[in-house]
């Protein structure tokens, strides 16, 4: 914590310390121009990032606007516990939007075909209309995606809250640009230049919380399309799956019918970097069945409006 | 391999798929162990899937899908690699005319530019153009990466004509750290080792240069910049009375004690305290976030800026600069649009359209009458706010501005203050 007390004699900032303040300046620069921002957060590793990012932008003072959680009614009860711990920890208030409630109130269809992580989207785009939302911060990165390479810092959504890949506005220096009209919305990547070693090195170095099925545990899973899934009541096993116990950790988490874990004996930090920076499959392709659909899954499901 | 003490090195790429720059940048991830097997594998299903009988890097890069499907590339994207003492953030820019304004955005955040030219064809151009964007955006490190040796046969001869005729035509340019790199993208020659058929060049390599090139002296140290953002006042009981400014270094080195002026008021003051987070720093320097205290109760927003009292800007509303357009619908005097510089924001006019600069030539036309998209001129521009701003040869986060179109919200121009 004490590392930036002592006198820098040749004035350089660690790549690390160059991220973390480049971030600090676009949350400063949103809570200073944007009437009522909010932050995307799921109680994963990139949006816990952020939440201490923002923390640091503004301490002494609370952050200054609520953060808001996609609950698709299939989250990790460990991701959750977590939400609410940094939730309470720093004061500020959270707003669920569930895709259960959206199911029921018509906003969302479910017809049993897609996937929750795709009916967040309809329920993310109401609860941003509903609270009349400006500026929304989520935790995409540029290294987690190509459609995400292209994508800005300040990301201008119509008032569909699509995403027009071909017609972004250009974006220079650090001098951002919030314009919005009347229904539009901004999405705001404060960690677009992280990458996911960059993230994982951040919580190692802040030893913050981060949700325990990050760590090796143990669990009943049971194999599909390649990729290890949870036991769940949510995730029934098809024929010919067979559930047994591993010792695995989760790279992502998100719906848990459709993350993946990874076996794994990482059960620090300092093994987690180990495990990270020899991987050899992004963390999306691990573990992420909703990135599997085509090869343009990312970038569809953001013109619609997805984080 | 842990990230935490690297150094970081931001540079941008220009060059068309033609020079072989997606080969370039595909074999500096590869070489780097920065691709991973599944975007490998997508790609060489793609490849496959289009009857290639090789794959093609490029795919790694074309991000969108309508890129892939048009074969081109529209926007600029961004990759990530590491070595073990440095990550790199590329600004990957097409090379297509079209799309100067990609490529000024890729510039504006660069510590170095990477020019690609196919060694068959020589400069052309287009690599010139890249090479006065780079230059007018002020990229201080600029490498000329002369691919393609393995289809001249190596020869020296070829590598030693380019290297001249570029060096001549940099003359012309603000380019001050120049180095010319003979390469084999697709073979690795030079590009991350040493290449054995070319025992005549003794240059770095290029991912040696990329690694060892000197950026921390690129800043401005001396010089006391620092744009107000935000005011932090907690207004809680714990800490009641805390009024602190909250900013991001642009200039010099800012320290507790340090005489201040606040601009525009011209109130001064001194720094009483600077904190990053919960802790109290000694000095404060660019990039760096933080938040400064003032000794007495002066009047500063957001929008002003703090300097050193002897070591100001000159607050202007009459600014000269260098301008890239960046829409369809042409620039043109009397024309009304809002600017953002720094944390400031105001409305400007167009009063004169000076010259438009021919990228190409170098060549000044005074005889034009508005700047069309991608064009690059010197225009005059009185705005409602005065700017706090520097030359931007000397600062390029106070000699920085962007225009914005006040009917669409859109940026519309780029903007460089000249001195």
């Amino acid at each position: 914590m004490a590392r930036m007390s002592q006198t820098h004699v040749d004035y350089r900032l660690s790549q690390l310390d160059q991220l973390e303040a480049e971030s600090i300046h676009i949350f400063r620069e949103v809570a200073a121009e944007f009437e009522k921002p909010v932050l995307m957060f799921s109680g994963g590793k990139d949006s816990i990032v952020m939440m201490r990012l923002a923390e640091k932008a503004f301490y002494p003072a609370k952050i200054p606007f609520p953060v808001l959680q996609v609950d698709t009614g299939y989250d990790f009860p460990e991701v959750l516990a977590t939400r609410d711990n940094w939730v309470n920890r720093l004061g500020v208030r959270l707003i669920v939007a569930s895709v259960e409630e959206a199911i029921k109130n018509g906003i969302v269809v479910d017809d049993g075909k897609t996937s929750r992580n795709r009916l967040q989207i309809g329920t993310l785009l109401n609860a941003i209309e509903e609270n009349g939302f400006t500026a929304a911060f989520g935790g995409g990165r540029r290294d987690e995606e190509k459609a995400r390479a292209k994508e800005r810092v300040y990301s201008h959504r119509d008032e569909f809250g699509q995403w027009d890949p071909k017609n972004q506005r250009p974006e220079l220096w650090n001098l951002y640009n919030g314009r919005l009209h009347e229904g539009e919305h901004m999405r705001i990547f404060p960690i677009s230049n992280w990458t996911e070693l960059d993230i994982w090195d951040y919580i190692g170095r802040e030893g913050i919380e981060i949700p325990s099925i990050y760590y090796s545990h143990q669990r009943r899973v049971f194999e599909r399309d390649g990729m290890l899934l949870s036991e769940s009541e949510h995730n029934p096993c098809r024929e010919g799956e067979v559930v047994e116990e591993r010792t695995v950790r989760f790279r992502t988490v998100g719906d848990l019918t459709l993350t993946g874990c990874v076996e794994s004996t990482a059960s620090t930090i300092e093994e987690i970097i180990a495990e990270v920076a020899i991987a050899r499959v992004t963390e999306r392709g691990a573990t992420r069945g909703d990135d599997r659909f085509s090869e343009a899954a990312m970038e569809d499901r953001k013109k619609e409006g997805y984080f | 391999m842990s990230t935490t003490n690297m150094d970081l090195l931001r540079f941008a790429t220009a060059g068309s798929v033609d020079d072989g720059k997606s080969t370039l940048i595909g074999r500096l991830l590869l070489d780097s162990k920065s691709i991973f097997e599944d975007q490998l594998e997508a790609v060489e299903a793609t490849s496959v899937g289009k009857g290639y009988d090789y794959t093609d890097l490029a795919l790694l890069t074309d991000g969108l899908r309508s890129e892939r499907e048009q074969g081109i590339t529209i926007d600029v994207a961004y990759r990530y690699f590491a070595t073990p003492n440095r990550k790199f953030i590329i600004a990957d820019t097409p090379g297509h005319v079209q799309y100067t304004r990609n490529m000024v955005t890729g510039a504006s955040t660069a510590d170095l530019g990477l020019v690609l030219v196919d060694a068959r064809q020589g400069l052309t151009e287009q690599s010139r153009r890249h090479a006065v964007i780079l230059s007018l955006l002020r990229v201080p490190h600029l490498v000329l990466a002369v691919n393609k040796m393995d289809l001249v046969g190596y020869s020296q001869e070829i590598y030693e004509k380019i290297h001249a005729e570029f060096t001549q035509f940099a003359t012309k340019l603000n380019i001050p750290d120049l180095e010319v790199i003979p390469i084999s993208a697709l073979n690795g020659d030079n590009v991350v080792n040493r290449s054995e058929n070319m025992d005549w060049y003794s240059g770095p390599t290029l991912m040696h240069h990329l690694e060892h090139v000197h950026v921390a002296s690129d800043r401005d140290l001396i010089d006391a910049r620092f744009p107000v953002q935000y005011v932090v006042r907690p207004k809680s009981d714990e800490f009641h009375d805390y009024r602190g400014y909250a900013g991001q270094v642009a200039g010099g080195v800012l320290k507790p004690g340090d005489e201040v002026v606040v601009l525009p008021s011209g109130m001064t003051s001194k720094i009483s305290r600077i904190d990053l987070f919960d802790q109290e720093i000694s000095e404060a320097f660019p990039p760096m976030s933080v938040t400064v205290h003032l000794e007495d109760d002066v009047d500063v927003s957001r929008g002003d800026m703090i300097a050193r009292v002897k070591n100001a800007p000159e607050p202007r509303q009459d600014v000269d600069a260098m301008i890239c357009w960046m829409t369809t619908t042409p620039l043109k005097p009397r024309q009304k649009l809002a600017i953002k510089h720094t944390t400031r924001t105001g409305r400007a006019l167009v009063k004169d359209i000076q010259y438009r600069l021919d990228v190409n030539t170098l060549h000044r036309d005074q005889d034009t009458k508005e700047l069309g998209v991608n064009e690059i001129g010197r225009v005059q521009l009185r705005t409602t706010v005065p700017l706090l701003s520097d030359a931007y040869a000397k600062n390029r986060a106070t000699g920085s501005f962007i225009l914005i179109d006040e009917a669409t919200g859109v940026t519309v121009g780029a903007g460089m203050i000249n001195g």
